[in-house]
């Protein structure tokens, strides 16, 4: 097996999710070292995806192929520790199965979490929580890091240092990283490729660099060092001839009814505005996107 | 024998082998916030107890398959229609009401209604002495056997999926630990306070605990001091003994949150100082 073999792959992978259809159709692959990122309105399916590929959730059709003895490195958006449950930062990382105290304190030391060793995972702040539970993946060894939301609750500088963070551990390890971002807009610049999802894949390409656009610079102000790049949305596909509209490139921002998110961006005059903008309640459009 | 031989020696001896793995079971109780699953489980013991005498086998055995099929059946349904309190409030009293209905068709079995209720501890035999010890250490060992899985479950069910985990596999472990104990705990506290073994020495547990094993480890002997006190407490003032025993463990409870508070209040001195 070669390194351009995926380490993981989706054929036709449909979910569900409290009995409703969160993710349809979904074609995926992602090669070692690559970075994806995941963008797409709440009940886009998006979270959903990431616990499916790390066995959290069991697909309602379609398949996943991981490559043999693949190691996931699996960072959950949110973890409720009971706290009946006293449990130390030190003693939730001997959870990955890691018995040696340094290298479970060097792996939080490389999460940006140094000295927190002996916290309560229950008094720890929401970044410090985030980075112990990256430490935890990184003592999984592994060759593919999922990240749901990780750079939730992080202001834009926090988001960024996480993001260069990623970056460094993706060529020191070699893993690859699939990534699930809460802002549709604003993506880690080192990501390969930007899938948007809502429901099925919207669209995808690659993230416009800011660090080339001083405007861009302007707006995130300095200090990010170029960690965050724009994403533009650029939907080829219609969904529906009913609610055919035009999609107007210029835009930063356009979307088939099956995509709509509240982001105020313009639809045609005669568009329904009744479709497209409950979220994961649209009606199903009835083709995929094409890409 | 000579020594098993004295009625208060096997009640101390039954007693403490409940202690010993009602304490770290009941931690999951409490971290799982499943006390009134544990209730409604072990109120079918009841209904167990019944269909043993009727099928004339051991009571163990009856009492063990009634409970794992109550267990199993409450989590087939659970998160329909009702909410879990609601659903595990009905398969509580039901289970309980339908083991009372039952015991009024065998003949005699009224007479021991109390004992099987409350518990009978000063009436354990050496055989019930064997279940009860064969009881809890099986259930002892199937928590000993998938500590770090079961934890991991607890704690995130989906991060123990992505590292091979099976968090419906260690429920159904927890589920058989759980029956285990309930079979073996039936003679000495009985029915109605067996949740109390569970979830009060982990209580106490957990305000001086700093790990989850020290607080496995602490139930128990909270449990174990709870049982001796208890027993103790009953030959003293001639209380029955298996409220007794759960009552020693609610004032130990007390104690432990008393000194965690004065533990805090100290430490809270020491840092301003």
């Amino acid at each position: 097996m070669s390194d351009a073999d995926p380490l993981l792959e989706t054929e036709a992978l449909t979910l569900r999710h409290g009995g409703v259809v969160a993710l349809r159709d979904m074609n995926f692959a992602i090669r070692p070292g690559e970075i994806v990122t995941l963008v797409g309105p709440n009940g886009s399916g998006k979270s959903s995806f990431l616990r499916a590929l790390a066995g959290a959730l069991k697909p309602a059709s379609g398949r996943i192929r991981r490559r043999a003895g693949l190691r996931l490195g699996y960072v959950p958006q949110s973890l409720a520790i009971d706290p009946t449950l006293p449990l130390s930062v030190d003693r939730f990382l001997r959870l990955a199965g890691e018995r040696s105290r340094a290298l479970r304190d060097a792996a939080l030391a490389r999460a940006g979490a140094q000295g927190l060793s002996d916290r309560r995972m229950s008094g720890l702040s929401g970044g410090q929580f985030q980075r112990a539970l990256l430490a935890h993946a990184l003592l999984r060894r592994p060759d593919l890091l999922l990240l749901d939301e990780p750079t939730q609750g992080l202001d834009q500088p926090g988001a960024a240092s996480f993001y260069r963070l990623v970056a460094e551990l993706r060529d020191e390890l070699g893993c690859a990283v699939l990534m699930v971002s809460h802002d549709l807009h604003v993506v880690m610049s080192a990501s390969d490729r930007v899938i948007c999802l809502n429901g099925h894949v919207c669209c995808e390409g690659a993230p416009t660099v800011v660090a080339a656009a001083p405007e861009y610079r302007a707006l995130f102000g300095m200090g990010t060092g170029g960690a965050l790049a724009l994403y533009r949305h650029e939907h080829d596909h219609d969904h529906d001839p009913g609610h055919d509209h035009s999609h107007d490139l210029d835009h930063d921002h356009d979307h088939g009814p099956g995509c709509g998110h509240d982001h105020g961006h313009d639809h045609d005059p005669g568009h329904d505005h009744g479709h497209g903008h409950g979220h994961g309640r649209a009606p199903a459009p009835l083709a995929a996107g094409k890409r | 024998m000579g020594f098993l031989d004295d009625f208060v020696v096997r009640a101390g001896l039954a007693g403490l082998g409940v202690a010993a793995a009602a304490g770290p079971l009941g931690c999951f109780v409490v971290w799982r916030r499943m006390a009134y699953f544990g209730d409604a489980t072990a109120h079918a013991a009841m209904l167990g107890v019944a269909l043993a005498l009727a099928a004339e086998i051991p009571v163990f055995a009856g009492v063990l398959l009634v409970v794992l099929a109550a267990a199993a059946g409450i989590g087939a349904v659970s998160g329909r229609t009702y909410a879990a309190d609601t659903l595990l409030g009905v398969a509580a009293h039901t289970s309980l009401a339908a083991g009372l209905v039952a015991m009024a068709f065998i003949p005699g079995a009224r007479m021991d209604l109390t004992a099987w209720l409350f518990g009978d501890i000063l009436a354990v035999s050496q055989g019930d002495l064997a279940a009860i010890w064969g009881g809890a250490a099986a259930s002892l060992a199937l928590l000993a056997w998938r500590w770090n899985g079961l934890l991991s479950s607890t704690l995130a069910p989906e991060l123990a999926a992505a590292e091979g985990h099976d968090p419906r596999r260690e429920r159904l472990i927890l589920m058989l630990a759980l029956a285990l104990l309930v079979a073996a705990a039936l003679k000495v506290v009985g029915a109605l306070l067996i949740t109390s073994l569970l979830v009060i020495p982990a209580a106490a547990a957990r305000a001086l605990a700093g790990s989850p094993e020290a607080m496995a480890v602490g139930a128990a002997l909270v449990g174990a001091l709870a049982a001796i006190g208890g027993l103790a407490a009953s030959w003293e003032w001639d209380t029955p003994a298996g409220p007794s025993v759960v009552l020693c463990a609610a004032a130990i409870l007390a104690a432990a949150n008393v000194a965690a508070a004065v533990k805090r209040a100290a430490a809270g001195r020491a840092a301003r100082d």
